[in-house]
């Protein structure tokens, strides 16, 4: 038990001042007798101290005894109880999820107790109900935030929101397919250098532009424009000489009267093509025109000249050579300008890519529902990829089919895909003893009706607005009969599936919309608030000195705490020199991999421009940044941004531990790697440990970068050579 | 007094009409082939007028036109610029740099007639 020093005070006081009221009382008494009475009284008592005088002192204990026993009761109920209360209460007022008090002592301090609890359990259901108010509220705005970016992904235009300082905070699918076409460098990065969450859009657009855009906007909305529906549109050029059409709207929160601008959404159009073809269009009817026009001059004065009576023959003759020469020019102008165009004749209607295996496996499911006829479908070459209206397409074969069922008693029908030239051929056939063309007058010019469905077009229509043809045939020897449609093949490369199944890349973060670098030094910045490069090699050798190459550069980025697994840089890179057997079993990169993939000389550009405006982060990184070192002079690139290395972080974490290699790490840490020893794969899973040790560094009060580069530098680890 | 009269065309099939009508008028006809020849043709012979195509290799009619006009020697020529070149901007180029008409081919014969004898009344 404690020793309690006021609590043995309380208690030896009454005793204390009981024997000095004593002692008082008897020289208060004797100091009123003469100094006779003193002499007597001293004589009379003076023997007695010898052989009774243990008697007062006990009777004295006693009472001092009983005074301590009452005096400690009265401390403990009035001293020791509340200060245990007061204690007990400051514990609730720290933790909302504290146990209630245990009500101790006497009455009153049952009931003080009581009445804390009732406080402390009103405010515990307080509490309660503010935390799930916020956690629906937040569930709800992350609800909302998903759907945004599930429809954002699925949209057909380009586009990209940004905060004020041109931040990058959401882009979707089109955008990086566009920014993808734009990108200088598309093997490697592929477009993700340019656009990524937390990149600054004036990587891609001049910053004044955008300034200018705002405030096109900004005066539209003093001079009473509607806040919602104000926006600007400019056309710009880009550096790899694209033409984009942009539209900007301002972003800017809802609620109050003339809220501040907190950023801006771009929607982007790639124009180039169409402004290419406009602007050939243009100049060719320009050049016709004035063509035309000079050869009529010609044409008109020479026949006016013909209409003189008095010509001679020879005169007569050069006019009607005039007439002749300008008749046969044009007609050879035409034929140029209609060979030259006809590839341009487009109707403007929206084609999607399609796999013919895609299209034709549609088709047959339709026909075979409309009729109930099986339709077979083995002469497919489902390997090509068409340019086609899929529905109007699939209705026109599936009118056609159903007339054939109807007109010719139910034969055999097939469907065949192949390709003829640069365009396609989607033939509907039947087996057919004669054409029978007067049945099938009106099919390609009527409109089609299957069911109750019809349609305002007729299949010549469809073939049309795919800049095709249709027509019929009949093959007397095979004995059938077939609809052929002309059709296009996908003009360029079709857009890369997307598998089903594939995580949602991390296309927005609306945190970026509060940040900010506010002018702070990069050494002074909090880890969570840098944008990060995470990367490695896969090099031929451990001696860049002695000829060792890169052959493999694989990155990730982490902005904002998050990593984005959907912006990586993954690029081989051919070391033009060979790579030792000994090392393929390491990397798994062989000689046949890296031919035709660029040299490093041009990898590093676009390396560098994918980690701009960020630090670098790797496991062992010194041994990398060598490599990239040595290369500076043949490149023209140098990497002088701050470097944060997550073997010595791990060594500053956990300086007893043995390992710090890559494995160790993530194994104490708790990461799982899959795909070591690949670029990608390695930079991935450094990125996984990185984020792991923040929060281990800020409990060891490493909050910012310049304290973690410093935490890293005096660390064991780094004292070692490599 | 005869009239002299330059034209000034790169297509030899409205030179040959144009020189036959001019001709038939009485007047003596002077024929370049390019801007750079009517030019020196004008400041050597010093036609009354000159028939003038706005498209022409080299030089273009618009060019011919403005040195004329900056030419003390030559200013006074009248021009009568004949281009097929229809667009309202063009026609506006031609009467900025100084042509004195300015017709748009194709034109008839007639009204380029009248027109000439109109300018070198």
């Amino acid at each position: 038990m404690k020793f309690d020093r006021r609590l043995m005070l309380v208690m030896l006081a009454p005793g204390a001042a009981l024997a000095a009221w004593l002692a008082l009382g008897g020289v208060l008494l004797r100091m009123t007798l003469d100094p006779a009475q003193r002499a007597g009284v001293d004589a009379a008592i003076g023997p007695l101290v010898a052989s009774h005088g243990v008697l007062p002192v006990a009777w004295w204990l006693i009472a001092a005894a009983l005074a301590a026993w009452a005096a400690g009761r009265l401390y403990a109920a009035h001293v020791a109880a509340p200060a245990r209360l007061a204690d007990a209460t400051r514990v609730l007022i720290g933790d909302v999820a504290a146990p209630d008090l245990v009500p101790r002592g006497g009455a009153a301090a049952r009931d003080l107790t009581a009445a804390i609890n009732g406080l402390a359990g009103t405010r515990r259901a307080l509490h309660e109900d503010m935390a799930r108010l916020v956690a629906e509220a937040s569930q709800g705005v992350a609800e909302q935030r998903d759907q945004l970016g599930a429809l954002m992904a699925e949209l057909n235009q380009s586009v990209v929101v940004c905060n004020l300082d041109g931040r990058i905070l959401l882009y979707n699918r089109r955008a990086r397919q566009l920014f993808r076409r734009l990108s200088r460098t598309p093997q490697g990065a592929g477009g993700a250098e340019l656009i990524g969450l937390g990149r600054s859009i004036y990587g891609v657009f001049d910053r004044a532009l955008i300034a200018h855009a705002l405030e096109t906007v900004d005066r539209r909305i003093a001079r009473g424009g509607d806040a919602a529906t104000v926006s600007a549109r400019f056309v710009t050029g880009t550096p790899a000489g694209h033409l984009l059409r942009v539209s900007m709207a301002p972003v800017r929160p809802a609620a109050s009267d003339r809220p501040a601008l907190t950023g801006f959404v771009l929607l982007l159009d790639d124009i180039t093509d169409e402004y290419e073809a406009h602007s050939r269009r243009d100049r060719q009817l320009l050049e016709l025109t004035e063509a035309s026009r000079a050869s009529f001059a010609s044409m008109q004065a020479a026949l006016d000249m013909l209409d003189y009576p008095d010509l001679a023959a020879e005169e007569r003759d050069r006019f009607h050579k005039v007439v002749r020469d300008e008749v046969s020019a044009m007609s050879a102008r035409l034929t140029a300008l209609a060979a030259g165009t006809s590839q341009d004749l487009m109707t403007r209607w929206p084609l999607q890519e399609m796999l013919g295996g895609d299209l034709v496996a549609a088709a047959v499911t339709r026909i075979e529902a409309d009729t109930g006829q099986r339709v077979a479908s083995d002469k497919v070459d489902g390997t090509l990829w068409l340019g086609v209206d899929s529905f109007a397409l699939i209705q026109a074969l599936a009118f056609l089919a159903s007339r054939v069922v109807e007109a010719f008693d139910r034969p055999d029908l097939r469907i065949r895909l192949a390709q003829a030239g640069n365009r396609a051929h989607l033939d509907l056939i039947w087996a057919a003893e004669d054409a029978r063309p007067e049945t099938l007058a009106g099919w390609q010019t009527g409109a089609m009706q299957v069911g109750d469905a019809r349609s305002p077009l007729s299949v010549r229509d469809v073939a049309e607005r795919h800049c095709g043809e249709v027509w019929f045939e009949h093959d007397r020897s095979l004995a059938l009969s077939f609809f052929r449609f002309l059709l296009p093949l996908a003009t360029g490369e079709p857009a890369a599936a997307v598998t089903p199944g594939d995580t949602r890349p991390e296309y927005y973060d609306f945190d970026l919309f509060a940040a900010s670098e506010g002018g702070r030094a990069l050494d002074e910045r909090l880890l969570e608030d840098i944008a990060y490069t995470v990367f490695d090699t896969e090099t031929t050798g451990l001696h860049p000195a002695h000829g060792d190459e890169i052959i493999q550069i694989g990155a990730t980025r982490i902005v904002n705490g998050k990593l984005l697994r959907g912006e990586c840089f993954d690029q081989l890179v051919d070391p033009q020199r060979s790579i030792p057997e000994a090392s393929i079993p390491i990397h798994g990169i062989r000689p046949a991999m890296v031919r035709g993939k660029p040299s490093i000389a041009e990898v590093m550009p676009a390396f560098r421009a994918f980690a701009s405006d960020t630090v670098l982060v790797g496991h062992n990184v010194a041994f990398d940044m060598r490599f990239l070192k040595l290369k500076e002079a043949v490149s023209g690139v140098r990497f002088d941004q701050p470097v944060l290395d997550t073997l010595l972080l791990s060594s500053v974490v956990h300086p007893n531990e043995a390992s710090h290699d890559l494995e160790a790490i993530a194994a104490r840490l708790g990461v799982t790697i899959s795909g070591r020893h690949t670029g990608v794969g390695d930079a991935l899973a450094t990125a996984e440990v990185f984020l792991k040790l923040l929060p281990l560094l800020r409990e060891q009060g490493i909050l910012t970068l310049g304290q973690a580069r410093e935490a890293a530098q005096k660390s064991y680890y780094s004292r070692l050579r490599y | 007094m005869s009239f002299k009269v330059l034209i000034a065309d790169d297509e030899p099939n409205i030179v040959v009409s144009l020189e036959f009508m001019m001709k038939r008028e009485g007047y003596e006809v002077l024929v370049a082939r390019d801007g750079r020849q009517a030019l020196e043709a004008i400041r050597r012979e010093r036609p009354q007028l000159v028939l003038l195509d706005a498209m022409m290799p080299g030089m273009s009619g618009f060019d011919v036109c403005e040195a004329v006009r900056a030419d003390g020697a030559v200013r006074d020529t009248r021009i009568l610029m004949l281009t097929a070149k229809g667009r309202d901007t063009d026609v506006a180029r031609g009467v900025g740099v100084g042509a004195d008409a300015y017709m748009t081919k194709p034109f008839s014969t007639r009204d380029l007639m009248q027109k000439v004898r109109d300018m070198l009344a």
